[in-house]
């Protein structure tokens, strides 16, 4: 038992003890409600899917056809859009969120760090909406005039490579979700890091810096090294808030049930195609059920990506 | 160690190969320096984009009539009243269902199960749900209230923004009440205090500052959610104040008039865009700055 409870009862305060059972079963029975919360989501958003799973079986997950006239739909494309689109935006998102990190801790002047982080911590709280419309009317006209044509004359040629890079130029597509993204998830991850490099003791730095240790070395040899797993976690982290991001995503990915070998063409994932599907779906249909399998799978995905980095970010016991 | 450490590991014979190494070192420090100041420049002007955007495309389109009349047709001149007045009114309600809900776990959490395997349960569980796509709370509350119910209404919105809200208060709760020091708990418990009046008495009051900044982040996070009102409130285009009705909010209205072809729809968006980034910024610079003035 730790020493932060306290066992102690007044003697003979009958309302005391009345007052301390029922506030415990309050606070017990709040902790376990969260866990049915969560046992609730898996398995409503699991019973919803159902018949869709029944319907399709396992290649329910890599079939590619989205077709409501067919009756047909299978989870390959926004499962791949998914992935894609995070694992792009990771791509993007960690060496700044880094850069971020390392300037907070070890670069930026004293006065200028709060600043600073606070902005950052800002960036973080933008909801999301305002980065899809921030993205569909200021980022889609820059890729789409700029940086797409430029990656397709600098790369498009490249063999392997090439392919990625290649096709019209519409602004809208995975790269430009992937970006979106990657803009969305800098700060989470930045912030993380820069907490968990603040956890080093400051013996170790000095030492570092006492045997003449540049500010780098200090970095890649003592902070790195002592924080990595925390790091891994707070990307990790990163990424769970990427899979299931929905809003921006909705706006700039273009929002099209096909693999496209272009980083260039349009996409969608899986939240972006049950917010855009779900409101004209009929209660009761395949369709809904589909809808609500693939959140089921959404769910078990992000889940997983969540346990880890929680299970990454525990703090160290001393 | 890496071989640019290497001149650190005896004294160097060739004073010129130490010099030069120590030359690169330095020069390799700087560039990474560089680079990481960058780094957070970009961060930083992409907030600048962001909000000078927002400035820039919303101020214009304020005005008096955004918030004194309600949703109209395009080209009629409507304003976003109903949608200000759905997101207060789900925001609000939301808030005040999720806070206690969040308070009860993060005291459970901290007072009663530091250690213990449910505790622990509890405490990881919540801090999946923390970082939970908000879209699938939305899917969730649909199929606990929406299907069987027969409808969107405005109650569903309210608990599915309550689910996002419980979490984020269980965390700060959980981290305020875990800083209050155990003589205090001590002192209160010896004058013969039963363990729930110390708990409500002391430890809420000490932590009463950190509590009250987890719930305005937690307002500010749910005040600009889109994705779980979709498929609950749903969004209403009149006026209703109706939590058994479809209900209008902000967010929701922003993501239909942004897509629309017409301009002056787009234009509320905006409008309603900047509303909604400042209301959420100053919750956010409050609850960071003003309540907790330590870094």
């Amino acid at each position: 038992m730790s020493d932060a409870v306290i066992p102690l009862r007044p003697a003979g305060s009958r309302s005391g003890s009345f007052g301390d059972r029922l506030f415990g079963a309050l606070a017990r029975g709040a902790g376990v409600l969260v866990l049915v919360l969560l046992g609730a989501i898996i398995v409503s958003l699991f019973i919803g899917g159902l018949p869709s799973f029944r319907a399709f079986g396992l290649p329910f997950l890599t079939e590619t056809d989205w077709d409501p006239v067919h009756a047909v739909f299978g989870a390959g494309v926004p499962v791949f859009g998914t992935l894609v689109t995070s694992l792009l935006a990771l791509l993007m998102a960690v060496p700044l969120a880094f850069g971020i990190a390392f300037y907070l801790t070890e670069i930026a002047p004293d006065w200028f760090r709060r600043p600073v982080g606070i902005a950052i911590e800002l960036l973080a709280a933008v909801p999301s909406i305002i980065y899809g419309m921030w993205g569909f009317f200021v980022i889609v006209p820059v890729m789409s005039e700029y940086v797409e044509p430029f990656l397709t004359d600098w790369l498009g040629d490249v063999p392997f490579l090439g392919i990625l890079f290649q096709g019209a130029p519409f602004g809208t597509g995975i790269l430009t979700a992937a970006l979106v993204l990657a803009v969305m998830i800098i700060p989470f991850i930045a912030a993380t890091m820069r907490d968990v490099f603040m956890t080093v003791p400051p013996v170790f730095k000095e030492s570092a810096y006492g045997v003449g240790c540049t500010t780098w070395e200090v970095m890649r040899s003592i902070v790195i090294p002592y924080t990595r797993t925390s790091v891994v976690g707070g990307i990790m982290l990163g990424l769970g808030r990427a899979l299931g991001e929905t809003m921006a995503v909705t706006f700039v990915i273009g929002n099209t049930n096909r693999i496209t070998s272009s980083l260039f063409g349009p996409g969608n994932t899986i939240a972006s195609i049950v917010a855009l599907e779900f409101p004209e779906s009929q209660a009761g249909s395949l369709k809904l059920a589909s809808l609500l399998a693939l959140g089921f799978i959404l769910f078990v995905i992000s889940f997983i990506v969540l346990a880890i980095s929680r299970l990454l970010l525990r703090p160290r016991t001393a | 160690m890496s071989a640019t450490t290497l001149p650190a590991l005896g004294p160097a014979r060739d004073a010129r190969l130490a010099a030069s190494l120590s030359r690169r070192r330095k020069w390799f420090d700087r560039v990474v320096k560089v680079l990481c100041t960058g780094a957070t420049m970009i961060g930083l002007a992409l907030l600048a984009s962001i909000l000078f955007t927002l400035i820039w495309r919303g101020f214009g389109a304020l005005g008096l009539h955004v918030f004194t009349d309600i949703t109209r047709p395009p080209g009629s001149h409507g304003g976003l009243l109903n949608a200000i007045v759905g997101s207060q009114v789900q925001t609000l309600i939301g808030t005040a269902i999720g806070t206690p809900v969040g308070l009860m776990v993060g005291t459970y959490l901290a007072e009663y199960a530091r250690d213990s395997a449910l505790g622990n349960a509890v405490r990881f569980v919540s801090d999946v749900l923390l970082s939970a796509p908000s879209i699938l709370i939305g899917l969730f509350v649909y199929t606990i209230l929406v299907a069987p119910f027969g409808g969107f209404s405005g109650i569903a919105g309210c608990v599915a923004l309550a689910v996002i809200v419980v979490p984020i208060v269980v965390r700060t709760t959980e981290d305020m009440l875990r800083l209050i020091p155990i003589s205090l708990r001590e002192a209160a418990v010896a004058l013969g205090a039963p363990k729930w009046r110390v708990i409500v008495f002391i430890c809420y009051r000490a932590a009463r500052d950190g509590i009250a900044t987890g719930v305005l982040l937690a307002v500010a996070r749910v005040a600009g959610e889109t994705a779980p009102l979709l498929f609950t409130s749903l969004g209403n285009l009149n006026w209703s104040v109706s939590l058994t009705q479809p209900m209008a909010s902000l967010p929701v209205t922003i993501y239909q008039y942004a897509g629309s072809a017409f301009e002056d729809w787009v234009d509320l968006a905006w409008a309603g865009a900047l509303l909604i980034t400042a209301g959420v910024l100053a919750l956010n610079i409050v609850a960071r700055v003003a309540l907790r003035p330590r870094a």
